[in-house]
């Protein structure tokens, strides 16, 4: 009994396996046909094949995370934000305009949606297509919770000890004679600043 | 004789660590060069005291008891051995401590040069690393005067430099051994390390902690030059992408711009204006592509863009569908960034 719960625990374990395995080699994918939509009142929604990629983007949590980090990268937090919305609309919520399924959004992305959203065919390459997909996805956690990324920890209130800028010699911290005292500036590239006072 | 020959031949190949363009000892700056005299203080010193005791360890073992007969008691002490005993170990203790102190306070002064460059330094880098390449920055109160370049540092001969080391994702550390010690890159921290090279000469980095997949191709040239050369590379690095001349390399720029490259890349004085990936504005006079990986030859960079996860897997740039001719216009264009 004891051998077989064991065994069973550790059969468990192989579900973990494939979560972010990562495949470099990227075949080039056929030229995606335009998704059409049926021009007539109250018509049906834009006619978008099906693909079997969805599951191994979907899947993997290396695919989400590229795809959160392409998310910032080509600034479509300019218009949704971190998912909340702005100019563009939100995608932490269940209202999806033009489907949910990630053939759906990999086609908004790919050829663009009226009021805004440009097309990125030939700009982003099919593969991040469908990683920022996945990752669109997995904002209104429609993909499995295990393979969605971790929450970004760089809004913070204050800067931490360690991003003051270092002055080890003493040498640019000259006491201010009058006024407040001053405040270092936090330090480090773009992106990683805090937002806070 | 045979097994001399043998410790010969495997000790000879470590003499090539002691020269060329990624050596510590072969030190091209203050920094390093106080390293490797500090690296020879204790290599000689230690190696002194080792014969030392391994001279003395041999005499122990080859000397023979002189005494022929028994002795009457054999563990009654005797005075005058015993005293000589006490003074040569006490003597050795003594010398093991000052030994050790000096070569402490050796180690503490070759750590002791920051503040003297500090004061003097007139030229400020910012230096990013990246998986896996490092973005360079030349600092400059005017901004007209900065310059964004990757991978390639070029220094003036003599001058003290302060480079603020920063990292956008994991732990890099800076290691131009012939120039300075090593000093880590940290997320949402700047470090601050003051070097001065003193030799003109080109001499390779690297990143020396571990930070993923192409760690090993995470290299940077360091190019030293004298002082009119560098301002000469400076102000050229400065102005905006030259137009390019060819039928060829036009069709190339309006590739560029239609492709995903522009989605990453920046070339000044063209539409592309991403910060993701490395600055293009001057590829062209470069001596590496993708952080040392491959040389700046017209093949490499088409077999580079052909397929980077090939040559690089894991990197960041994605491999992109364009066709030979596509891409050998594209080529033809970077190649006349100079």
């Amino acid at each position: 009994m004891r051998k077989a719960i064991a065994s069973i625990a550790l059969l468990c374990l192989l579900c973990a396996c494939e979560r972010e395995q990562r495949s470099f080699e990227q075949k080039a994918p056929p030229e995606q046909p335009v998704a059409l939509s049926v021009l007539a009142p109250g018509g049906e929604p834009p006619n978008v094949p099906p693909s079997d990629k969805a599951k191994k983007y979907e899947n993997n949590a290396y695919s989400v995370s590229e795809g959160k980090k392409l998310f910032s990268a080509f600034n479509c937090t300019g218009c949704h934000a971190n998912g909340g919305g702005g100019s563009g609309p939100a995608l932490i919520d269940d209202h999806w305009i033009y489907g949910s399924a990630i053939e759906n959004i990999a086609a908004t992305i790919r050829e663009g949606r009226p009021n805004g959203m440009p097309s990125f065919r030939d700009k982003i390459p099919e593969e991040q297509i469908w990683e920022l997909a996945a990752f669109v996805r997995s904002l209104g956690a429609l993909i499995p919770k295990d393979v969605a990324s971790g929450r970004s920890d760089d809004m913070q209130a204050a800067p931490s000890e360690n991003r003051m800028i270092p002055d080890p010699f003493g040498l640019t911290n000259t006491p201010a004679t009058t006024g407040p005292p001053q405040v270092p500036t936090p330090a480090g590239p773009a992106g990683t600043q805090p937002l806070g006072p | 004789m045979r097994a001399l020959s043998l410790a010969v031949l495997i000790l000879l190949p470590l003499c090539s660590g002691c020269s060329g363009r990624q050596s510590a000892l072969d030190a091209a700056g203050s920094e390093a060069a106080r390293i490797e005299s500090l690296f020879w203080t204790f290599t000689i010193t230690v190696s002194a005291v080792w014969i030392l005791v391994m001279t003395g360890l041999a005499l122990a073992m080859r000397r023979r008891h002189e005494a022929a007969e028994p002795l009457p008691e054999p563990l009654a002490p005797d005075r005058r051995v015993e005293h000589r005993a006490t003074i040569t170990i006490n003597a050795l203790v003594i010398a093991t401590g000052v030994i050790l102190l000096a070569l402490m306070v050796a180690s503490f002064l070759a750590g002791r040069s920051g503040p003297s460059l500090a004061r003097e330094h007139s030229l400020e880098l910012e230096l990013t690393g990246r998986q896996w390449w490092w973005d360079i920055r030349y600092a400059d109160k005017d901004p007209a005067r900065v310059v964004t370049t990757a991978n390639e540092i070029h220094l003036p001969v003599g001058r003290a430099v302060e480079l603020k080391l920063a990292s956008s994702d994991v732990i890099h550390s800076f290691w131009v051994p012939n120039i300075a010690g090593k000093l880590d890159l940290v997320p949402g921290r700047q470090n601050v390390l003051f070097i001065k090279p003193e030799r003109v000469g080109t001499y390779r980095g690297q990143c020396a902690e571990f930070c993923g997949l192409q760690h090993a191709h995470m290299a940077l040239l360091v190019v030293v030059e004298p002082e009119q050369q560098f301002e000469a590379w400076y102000a050229a690095e400065l102005g905006s992408a030259a137009e390019p001349g060819t039928p060829e390399a036009k069709r190339g720029k309006e590739l560029f711009s239609k492709a995903a490259c522009v989605m990453c890349h920046q070339i000044r004085g063209s539409t592309a204006g991403a910060r993701l990936g490395p600055d293009l504005t001057h590829v062209g006079r470069r001596a590496t592509i993708a952080a040392g990986t491959l040389p700046m030859t017209a093949v490499d960079l088409d077999s580079w863009i052909a397929d980077p996860q090939a040559v690089k897997p894991g990197v960041s740039m994605p491999k992109v569908d364009l066709s030979p001719e596509d891409r050998r216009s594209i080529v033809a264009y970077l190649g006349s960034l100079k």
